[in-house]
């Protein structure tokens, strides 16, 4: 469960997010809208840790995200996995690696990442493409080599960040897809999007975020293009982390 | 626990796919660590000198005349023994005298076969370290009976310290301030290829590294050119103080009546000198440059 209570960031002058209070609860799938620069990347830095709250409590699985030292922030994001719009992969490392990466760098045991990496690679269905480049894969398929490495060491959430921006229509789906798949197996899905086509067909929570507030919280929710910025479909904003 | 061999495993990698930067580092490392060797040799040699002038002069000189016997000159060696700041007394037979000096001068010293009588006199020398008590000896000694003149170069040698403390102050001061001025190329150097996998880092900042696992591949990485840079310096640095030696170390014996400090002590301490620079140079270079990534 993840619980923004009152949660305020400025920068400098600028609000970032502004008395934000909401609840996500494990196993959920929810849709966070809204226009550029209304507070969606603020929203999801703090529940990263990437960087500090000015006001306010987040709490996840019984601490607060916003008290954490230094030495707890690396742990804190092991329990998250994130998948970007552009993928992030390392173009010199092959899907395998990429994926192998994510373990490595948090000292897991080679046998355990020789296990687990084809696993990940079959659930996301790129077994065959485990010895390519990145270059040498369509970008659907890029994608899901990022959704492997997101979820390869288990995460509780799983945070995509306009996952399907890049894709055309049909690669969005099968990703989409995908991602529903992962809710299933119990994991919360906090997924960034301008594609109100994907919002509205999916039926699930939107909270949507304007000028640093939460000005919508639905079950079931519809995408608003008067509220929520325009859609954007195949080709999003490009949302920096 | 991050474990070892992954993060050697990515230094070296790291290393070979930023070959170009890694290079360019290097340059910078050792180009800045050749003019630093410089003036270490500049330094070692003048503390040398200075050494050798203290040798030579922190000691008064007094000259005997002929007509002292042995009995008496141990009574004058006797005056001096016991007193303060005295480091040892010794007799210097006017053979031993003219020895000395043909020594010193080598090939001319033709001269001097040519003299029938010995022209130097028997002479007592009184050790002084401290070239601060030599005049109160000096004086001493003059007022004793059978001694001919007293020698000591209290002044030329009080400035030539002088002269010297300042040089090696300087040198000093110019060491530091290229410290600092490497730490900053080699800090920016390192930044580039820290930029070139800011992705990288980022990905492994977002999927739960710590900021030692991520640190650790370009703290190596510093290390490494630095004490690559610092083998390369010696190699370069022991070349040119052979050359320097082989054409100057003659005239300079002569001049300074002190030779260069050998090949041997210089590289020892060289080697150790540069391997410490090199590793700090490159590990501070490399945290320096690494701070804005990983301030959260």
């Amino acid at each position: 469960m993840i619980e923004y209570i009152d949660v305020t960031k400025y920068y400098g002058d600028n609000v970032g997010v502004e008395g934000v209070s909401c609840r996500i609860d494990n196993g959920e799938f929810v849709f966070l809208v809204g226009p550029s620069g209304s507070g969606k990347s603020t929203f999801v830095k703090l529940m990263l840790k990437l960087i500090d709250a000015d006001g306010g409590k987040i709490m996840y699985n019984g601490y607060d995200v916003t008290r954490l030292e230094n030495m707890e922030i690396a742990r804190h994001r092991r329990s998250m996995g994130i998948v970007f719009q552009d993928f992030s992969l390392l173009p010199k490392k092959t899907v395998a690696e990429n994926v192998a990466f994510a373990m490595e760098i948090i000292g897991r045991s080679r046998r355990s990442i020789r296990r687990q990496v084809p696993q990940m690679l079959d659930l996301v269905g790129i077994s065959g493409e485990a010895h390519k480049f990145p270059n040498e894969i369509s970008i659907g398929e890029q994608q899901r080599v990022a959704i492997a490495r997101a979820i390869v060491n288990n995460p509780s959430v799983l945070i995509a960040d306009e996952p399907t921006g890049n894709l055309d229509p049909e690669t969005g789906w099968e990703i989409m897809r995908l991602l529903e798949q992962i809710n299933r197996r119990g994991t919360t899905v906090i997924m960034v999007t301008h594609s109100s086509e994907i919002v509205n067909a999916m039926g699930k929570r939107v909270i949507a975020i304007r000028d640093g507030k939460v000005v919508r919280d639905e079950n079931e929710g519809m995408y608003r293009p008067e509220y929520d910025g325009p859609d954007a479909g195949a080709d999003g904003e490009v949302f920096e982390l | 626990m991050t474990n070892p061999f992954v993060m050697l495993r990515q230094t070296f990698s790291q290393i070979g796919r930023n070959m170009n930067m890694t290079v360019a580092s290097m340059f910078s490392i050792t180009a800045i660590l050749l003019i630093l060797g410089i003036f270490f040799i500049i330094l070692v040699n003048i503390n040398n000198i200075s050494d050798s002038v203290q040798e030579n002069f922190g000691k008064v000189q007094i000259n005997l005349l002929d007509s002292v016997d042995e009995a008496r000159s141990q009574q004058i060696m006797a005056e001096f023994e016991p007193m303060e700041g005295v480091e040892g007394v010794s007799f210097l037979s006017r053979d031993e005298a003219m020895e000395n000096f043909k020594k010193k001068f080598g090939d001319s010293a033709d001269i001097f076969n040519k003299l029938e009588v010995n022209p130097l006199p028997n002479a007592i020398i009184v050790k002084v370290p401290e070239i601060e008590n030599a005049e109160g000896i000096a004086k001493k000694a003059e007022g004793l009976e059978g001694v001919e003149r007293v020698n000591y170069a209290q002044d030329a040698v009080d400035k030539l310290i002088k002269i010297s403390n300042y040089i090696q102050l300087g040198a000093l001061i110019l060491i530091a301030a290229l410290l600092a001025i490497s730490i900053v190329v080699v800090s920016n150097t390192i930044k580039l290829t820290v930029l070139a996998r800011e992705r990288e880092i980022t990905i492994m900042k977002y999927v739960g590294a710590t900021n030692w696992f991520i640190r650790g591949p370009f703290l190596l990485e510093g290390i490494i050119i630095g004490m690559i840079s610092a083998a390369v310096s010696s190699i370069i640095i022991a070349v040119i103080y052979h050359q320097v030696i082989s054409i100057f170390g003659l005239d300079f014996a002569l001049l300074m009546s002190t030779s260069f400090v050998t090949e041997e002590f210089l590289i020892k301490n060289l080697i150790v000198v540069y391997v410490a620079l090199g590793v700090s140079i490159g590990s501070c270079g490399s945290i320096i440059s690494m701070r804005r990534f990983l301030d959260t």
